[in-house]
Parts: structure tokens; sequence; C-alpha cells
């Protein structure tokens, strides 16, 4: 299962390699954030925001919206790859159903991986500057999540069979949960109904734990909560988009 | 190789479910090729898909290769080769070589296997030298050798091909014909394959099934399906049009004749075998002396038996997804 599981993540790879294109094209938003609309947080007052206090803020929100859509539209591929027969031809081999999902999404992990850190270097020149161990184990938790998450994007891939309805699918499920979880501003200068709803919003917990890891606060209560949510979201996520993979043989 | 029985699939669509494969039985000896003929929407990719492990069967039982098809799927992809219908444009970055190494690794073979088997698989396929070519680089038939190699990596003893020539030119489909013919006699492989091809079932296939609205409705060799249900047509034209119904009496009483029809001068006499009966024919009217003008005897095609055995003639293009009840 490991042989089997790094042959399809090398193959991904391989093929990201030589086209590299997308991955700069997944790092576009996040910069463009992080260059248009970050400075202006630091004129704001209250949530912590206000000089470059407000990067340590924002720059976790930034990471977890480069994990979200970068993995939430990793089924984009799997539809081409299922018109290609790449799918079939590997689902016919006895390779292990979970090694040929495991392969692909580990590959998004990566890709996200050095996006993140992409992302931080260009964030240090204007002002970041947050606890490096934060930093690091901010980049683990959101790589976690970018396992489940690819994994559900590859099932939803397989089961809508189609880029038409896959793209307004995974925008229309990733952008509202986004804003609720406060990636743009922090969710305590929200109303009380908004901040009351963002807790039920599992990449609330998520952003929350970053936030504090950012500022060093390795003991604050939301760490250790965040980190349980990540894995318990990436490993439900990532049984459901198996079973799926495995169910999915029509 | 293969024994299925009451092998059945439906699917659910929004206008209820749909029969695609309705319980059929299906025997496949070692080293055979078997055609699976019919229109779109008969029945056989869903077929080949229960019989490949991709499609679960709603129905019947069936043993792949020696194994199981429901219990033991992973043991049956082992000794399995399955070539799909042609994809969509390959992928950018994809690269012959590596393809074929991954997709052998992936059936279980070690590094080292995997480079010996493909230094064998691509030159016999005429892939040799293209190993380092991109996917999206090769003509249309490259990368269905391409494709029918990726199925023979691991050395299977049975090898599905479906629609392999589809979308091809004449010559390149000619020239596929040549590797699967090959490739059975120098391997000794068995091969299952779909076509809605008549010429290429003819062509390729030992034996042909015939299926029609998810049932296999005929099973048997290319030459017997032809002789049991068209016969040769032997076309004789008279002399005098008023000898024509002499003559039919005549034909009657001469050779074991199926059918015999007068149309104007002509004489049209449907026998099992043409070749044999038309000399005996002519000398019968010549004793009679009627004189005989001209003489045609033409072979049915499969196309013919198609139509006899499911009223409808056999067209690429009248495909409806699925069969009307």
């Amino acid at each position: 299962m490991p042989t089997e599981t790094f042959l399809v993540f090398q193959r991904q790879m391989r093929i990201l390699l030589r086209n590299p294109v997308w991955v700069f094209f997944g790092l576009t938003q996040p910069i463009i954030y992080l260059v248009l609309f970050g400075p202006l947080l630091k004129g704001v007052s209250g949530g912590g925001l206000g000089g470059n206090a407000s990067w340590k803020i924002f720059v976790p929100g930034l990471l977890l919206q480069l994990a979200v859509f970068g993995a939430g539209f990793a089924g984009f591929g799997i539809i081409q790859e299922l018109r290609e027969g790449v799918i079939d031809r590997q689902r016919v081999t006895p390779a292990r159903r979970a090694s040929l999902i495991l392969g692909r999404t580990l590959g998004n992990v990566v890709t996200i991986g050095v996006q993140g850190a992409v992302l931080i270097l260009v964030a240090l020149p204007f002002g970041l500057r947050a606890s490096v161990e934060g930093i690091v184990s901010s980049v683990v938790i959101v790589c976690v999540l970018a396992l489940g998450v690819s994994a559900a994007s590859y099932a939803m891939g397989l089961i809508l069979k189609d880029e038409d309805a896959f793209a307004p699918f995974i925008q229309g499920v990733s952008l509202p949960l986004l804003l609720l979880s406060g990636v743009l501003l922090p969710m305590s200068l929200a109303p009380g109904w908004l901040r009351h709803l963002s807790q039920v919003n599992p990449l609330t917990h998520v952003v929350d734990a970053t936030r504090a890891l950012f500022r060093g606060d390795f003991g604050n209560g939301d760490v250790l909560w965040g980190i349980g949510v990540t894995i318990a979201l990436a490993a439900l996520l990532a049984a459901w988009g198996t079973r799926t993979f495995q169910r999915q043989s029509a | 190789m293969i024994n299925a029985r009451g092998l059945a699939r439906s699917f659910k669509t929004k206008s209820g479910p749909v029969d695609a494969v309705r319980g059929i039985d299906l025997d496949v000896s070692e080293g055979e090729i078997v055609g699976l003929l019919g229109p779109n929407g008969a029945g056989k990719t869903t077929t080949l898909r229960m019989l490949t492990t991709l499609l679960m069967p709603s129905a019947g039982t069936a043993t792949v290769a020696g194994h199981d098809l429901v219990r033991e799927p992973r043991e049956v992809r082992r000794r399995i080769g399955y070539v799909a219908q042609v994809g969509a444009a390959p992928s950018a970055g994809t690269i012959v070589g590596e393809e074929l190494i991954t997709q052998a690794r992936l059936q279980g073979l070690s590094k080292s296997d995997a480079n010996a088997r493909l230094a064998v698989v691509a030159p016999r396929l005429d892939l040799g030298g293209l190993e380092s070519r991109a996917l999206q680089e090769l003509s249309g038939g490259q990368r269905r050798r391409f494709d029918i190699a990726l199925g023979l990596m691991h050395s299977p003893r049975l090898v599905f091909l479906d629609e392999p020539t589809a979308g091809l030119d004449p010559q390149s489909r000619a020239n596929l014909w040549e590797h699967i013919r090959s490739l059975r006699d120098e391997t000794g492989v068995t091969i299952v394959l779909t076509t809605h091809y008549l010429d290429e079932a003819d062509a390729l296939a030992d034996r042909i099934m015939v299926m029609d609205g998810g049932l296999i409705v005929a099973d048997d060799t290319p030459e017997a399906l032809k002789a049991r249900i068209a016969g040769d047509v032997i076309t004789l034209g008279l002399e005098r049009e008023v000898d024509a119904t002499s003559a039919g009496r005549i034909a009657r009483e001469a050779i074991d004749v199926r059918d015999v029809v007068v149309e104007g001068g002509r004489l049209i006499v449907t026998v099992d075998a043409g070749a044999i009966a038309v000399a005996p024919l002519l000398r019968a009217l010549d004793a009679e002396g009627l004189a005989v003008s001209s003489v045609t005897v033409t072979r049915p095609s499969l196309d013919d038996v198609f139509l006899t055995l499911t009223g409808r003639s056999l067209r690429e293009g009248s495909d409806e997804l699925v069969p009307s009840a």
C-alpha cells in the first residue's frame, strides 16, 4: 500500500512539475488579498487589528483560504482523469482504493505546503512578525486540513463528473464557509448572531488555532481545540472520500 | 477463462430503473477471441465493466480467470488486462514510457520487472522508440496501441478490449487487427472484445456473441452465424423470362434449398453453401434446356445476420443510450 500510494503521488507530482503554471495560479488569489486588502487592516482598530499586528490576524486567514480553495478544486483534475480513462485504468489494478485517492491528496498537500511557505515569505516584507514555531505548526495544520478537503473534493468530482457543475458547487460551499470562519476579519468584530453561527463552522476553530499559534500563544485553549477539529474533520472527509471512490464504480 | 451465470445489472435513472444487462450466461475458453457485438446501448460495455470488476453485478455469478468476480476482485484484477474505450485527450506532462511503468508497478511488478516488461511490450505494439514521447503527441493509432500496451504490462492471460478500433481510420484499424490477432497467436492470451463494427467481429473473433437489449441473442462462430441465419443467395438470370417458374421447380428438385423466389426473369435461391450448390443447379437447368444468362453467389454479411436476429439494422449512429424493451 505505501508503494501504491507513492506511485500515484509520484505520477501526480511529475505531471504537476512539468506544468507548474497552476501552482502559481493558486497563489495569485491569496497574494492579491495580501497586497491589496491586507494594508487596509493596519488602519483598523479592534479585534487585535491595527498596525503590523494585523498581519498575525490576516495571514493565518489567507493560509486557510489557500488550503480550502486549493484543495477544494482538486476534484477538477479527477474529472479530467475520469475522461482520459486514468481512473478506470488504475481501478482495474489490484492497488488498494485508499492508496489511489491518498496518493492524489498527498500531491495536493505538498503543493499547498509549498504555496503556504511562499505566501509567508511574501508577507514578511509587508511586516509580518510572528512566532516561527507558530508559523510552522500552522502550515502543518492547514496541510492536514487540505488532505481531508482534497479527498472530499475528489469524491465530489467523481459524483458530479462535470466541471460545469463542480466549479459552482465548490465555490458555493467554500466561500460562505470561509467568510463565516472569519478569514478576512476576526469574528470578534461580528454581531452576536453571526458570531454564534460561526461557532458551528469547523473552519472557525482552525483559523482561531492558527491565529493563536502565530501569536506564539501555544497554551491557548483555541490551539488544542483547533487541532482536534482539524484532525477530526480531515479524517471524516478522507474516510468519506475513500468510500465514495470505492463505490463510484459506475 | 470466464464462466458467468445470470449476470445482470440495472441502473437507477430519473425515469426509473433501467436493466442494462438482463441476466446473461457467458463462457469463454482459454485462447479464444470472443467478440461481443451489438449496437450502442446493447449492454456490451456494461457486461465488460462487470467482468473487469469495475461494476458490481446486480445479480448473477461469474468466475473470471479462476476467481470469483464478487468475492475476490483483487485476484481477478491481478490476472486480467482491461483496455477501456478511447478516452479524452491525455493531460500535458504524461510520457508514454512512464505511464506504462506506473501501470505495471500498480499491477505489482517491481521496478526492474516493469522496465524489462516495457522492453518487451513497447516493440510488440510498434511503440519501440516512443517511450519518451508525450502522450499528447501520439497519433490516434499509436494512442490506441499505447492503451493496449497498458493492459498488457503485467502479462495477463485474459484481456478485455472495449471498442478497440472505434474512431480510427481504416488503415490504423487493419493494423490494430493484425496486432490483436498476433497477440493471441503468439502468446495464447484470451481476448474478449466489444465492437459495433460487423467487419471487426468477422475479421477478429473466433466466436461472436450478439447482444441486443441487454441479452445475448446469438452465440456462435461468424461462419455458423452467417450460415444458420441467412444462408447464401444464388441469383440466376434466365434468357427467357417464361422459364423462370419452371427453373424454380427444377431448383427445388435438384438441390437442397431453403427458399426459392421467382422475380421477373430472375431466380433467387437461398441455400446453405452457395459455392457447392451452384454447379449442380446449373447442370440441372442445362439438362432441362433452360438457358442461363448470369449467375451471382453472395454470402450474407453480419449485417444481414443482425437484421434477422433483431429485426433491426446495425448502424452506427442509431444510438439510443438505453434500448427500448
